[in-house]
């Protein structure tokens, strides 16, 4: 070969758009003809809280000492109308994942790792099992629109009431829970066939609108004589609007779930492109709070990609009243550890990447309902392990509090905070680093 | 008889008088008198007593109902007996959409007709609706009985898994996955009891047509896309 004939063809060139990724995808819909179900959240890369620094303290504000001056870290809610209302020692809690898409093991091990930190855990579709009841302190109890499962003896046992509009991973749509997963307790709690596919409503089925969801407010608040806090849930979707009606409709708290947000089962197409990622959500929830004279009057909980106690911080200071994790919860329990790498292998992935927690498969023993899997989790181990990662959430987000000289985590604020990137600073409200510059806010702050 | 008179008592009040009853209260028949169509009466009851309500109520009455009986004189709003796990619901009038929603178990009894959804997401409550049901009903219905005695709207059975839904009358269309069965000396015998217990022992069984399931969309397969 001369030297110039080695320029006759040109380099292999991947296009930027046809990526590996995409191209991959493109050959396993055309094998299957059927698009890809998978858990987790959103991978795709979005703006986040990455892209937020706290500034500290320095000449203008001073800092409380680390190890010795008090700061805070209690949440009470449900002030609103609930005659008790609950209070959580820390501002993190457990989202609702049902038993079915967990195994009972794990929600067993939510349960007792939330109840060691002095915080509330949630069920999810197919109602309250006994052992998550038992193990938890403080559960919260979700209305979904299937009902699977939907028991008044258990909304009276419950410490809040949670009604599921939407979630983060899928605003606008329903749940899913494949056959493999459907073993004969679960179909039982859902009264259903074991072993067939079974699709959650993605409305409820006795109201629509929020006219309507004020009088089911109403009528949960009957039922339980106004004892239990009632949660709105809502996916990031138009979190003005949604939280400023979950408001009109008598919520004593919002929670507002990301597109990061996870789920067991759900088309990789919806997860990764319906919905907003949590960052830009918060503010718009915090400002519809603050337009009707709410804020902190209802509580707000914010979820959809928490992973460190520099989120908690950050959801705290844009606004938010406590945060809610459900991946990050899973992954301290044991998902998608390395020592796992052997059997991920085996499953066609690598830990960090498995997601098919639809499949049953779960060699930790969390996502599945095979018998021989579960008994993998030792709940009482994992529940140590997330009440450790609690108490680190909890602990980090304190000492950035502390640095921000904040007596209470709640004090943290907007203006604690600065935006690395344009897209950050312009969804999060605050200045770009080294600027007074926050896109689409004049000088005037409007 | 203990007389609530919702003019001039709160709702509030009135259900929780009705939660604080002991299981062997001596005051097993209460009357509600001027509901004015408000909405959660007698919700969450969990003894076994009787509350009629002397005229027309609104969204979920008789919501989440254990043990009691609950007459409504009158016509009911959204949702009457949504999630009821026992006991006997009966509407003298028309019920609104969503009648017997997601409910577990006993009787709700419609005298005169059920709008749109009428046992939508049923989980074994047994429904008797004397007049017509709307479209939609028995939506995604898991199990029990939806009878009605006049015609269906449209749509029935939509999605439906292991609900019964008999109709004596028309139906104007089936919904996805939902087909005619036969009706075997097993569902006469199952039906006589649901009419029997309606107080229609006058209604032959062998006049109705038994609608239910196909299973077909039990497990997704590709070559059902279609029907999705």
């Amino acid at each position: 070969m001369t030297s110039d004939e080695r320029w006759i063809h040109t380099p292999p060139r991947h296009s930027a758009t046809f990526d590996a990724h995409a191209i991959a995808e493109i050959h396993r819909a055309a094998a299957t003809g059927i698009y890809d179900i998978r858990g987790f959240g959103a991978k795709r890369k979005v703006p986040h809280f990455d892209d937020l620094l706290f500034l500290g303290a320095s000449i203008s504000r001073y800092p409380l000492e680390g190890y010795r001056e008090k700061c805070d870290t209690s949440v009470t809610l449900g002030t609103r109308f609930a005659k008790k209302p609950i209070t959580l020692k820390i501002p993190v809690t457990i989202a609702g994942m049902s038993f079915g898409s967990l195994s009972a093991p794990a929600k067993e091990a939510l349960g007792r790792g939330a109840s060691l930190m002095g915080t509330s855990t949630t069920t999810g579709d197919g109602g309250m099992t006994e052992e998550e009841r038992a193990a938890s302190s403080l559960l919260v109890y979700q209305v979904l629109p299937s009902r699977y499962g939907m028991d008044p003896d258990q909304l009276r046992r419950a410490d809040a009431i949670e009604i599921v509009i939407g979630q983060g991973a899928k605003p606008g749509g329903g749940g899913m829970l494949l056959g493999q997963k459907i073993s004969e307790r679960v179909a039982k709690m859902r009264t259903l066939p074991q072993g067939i596919d079974q699709r959650s409503a993605c409305r409820h089925p006795d109201w629509t609108g929020p006219d309507d969801l004020e009088i089911k407010i109403i009528e949960l608040r009957e039922i339980t004589d106004w004892e239990k806090p009632v949660y709105v849930k809502v996916g990031a979707a138009r979190p003005y609007y949604d939280t400023a009606l979950a408001v009109k409709s008598g919520a004593d708290v919002v929670v507002l779930d990301g597109m990061q947000g996870g789920t067991a089962a759900t088309q990789d197409v919806f997860i990764e492109n319906v919905g907003l990622p949590i960052l830009a959500a918060i503010r718009p929830a915090v400002q519809a709070l603050q337009d009707l004279g709410m804020h902190r009057k209802v509580q707000l909980i914010v979820s959809g990609g928490v992973r460190n106690g520099a989120d908690v911080a950050k959801c705290l200071a844009l606004g938010a009243d406590a945060v809610s994790i459900g991946t990050a919860a899973l992954i301290a329990l044991g998902d998608n550890h390395p020592h796992l790498a052997e059997e991920y292998k085996k499953l066609g992935t690598v830990p960090g990447a498995y997601d098919d927690w639809h499949e049953g498969r779960d060699p930790a023993g969390i996502t599945t309902q095979d018998p021989e899997l579960t008994k993998r989790l030792d709940p009482v181990a994992a529940g140590r392990r997330l009440a450790n990662y609690l108490s680190v959430l909890t602990l980090e987000c304190q000492t950035i509090a502390r640095a921000c000289g904040k007596s209470h985590v709640h004090n943290l604020e907007p203006e604690d905070l600065v935006a690395l990137t344009v897209e950050a600073a312009a969804m999060a409200q605050v200045p770009l680093a080294g600027t007074n510059w926050i896109p689409g806010k004049s000088e005037r702050g409007w | 008889m203990p007389t609530i008179d919702l003019g001039a008592v709160p709702l509030r009040e009135l259900n929780a008088a009705l939660h604080a009853l002991p299981a062997d209260t001596n005051e097993t028949h209460w009357k509600v008198i001027n509901p004015r169509g408000k909405h959660a009466i007698a919700v969450g009851l969990d003894v076994p007593v009787t509350v009629e309500v002397e005229g027309s109520v609104g969204y979920y009455c008789a919501g989440m109902n254990k043990k009691a009986t609950v007459v409504i004189n009158g016509s009911a709003g959204q949702g009457v007996a949504e999630n009821m796990m026992s006991g006997r619901v009966h509407v003298k009038g028309d019920a609104s959409s969503a009648a017997g929603a997601t409910a577990c178990g006993g009787l709700l009894v419609i005298d005169g007709n059920a709008s749109a959804r009428c046992g939508i997401s049923l989980r074994g409550l047994d429904i008797v609706v004397k007049g017509n049901v709307g479209h939609m009903s028995g939506f995604m219905a898991q199990a029990g009985n939806i009878v009605v005695l006049g015609d269906a709207g449209e749509h029935l059975g939509d999605s439906i898994y292991e609900a019964r839904l008999y109709v004596r009358g028309t139906v104007k269309s089936l919904g996805t996955d939902c087909i005619e069965k036969d009706l075997r000396p097993e569902h006469v015998k199952d039906l006589r009891r649901i009419l029997d217990a309606a107080g229609l022992p006058d209604v032959s069984p062998t006049e109705f047509r038994r609608y239910g399931s196909a299973r077909r969309l039990y497990n997704f397969h590709i070559d059902s896309i279609g029907s999705y």
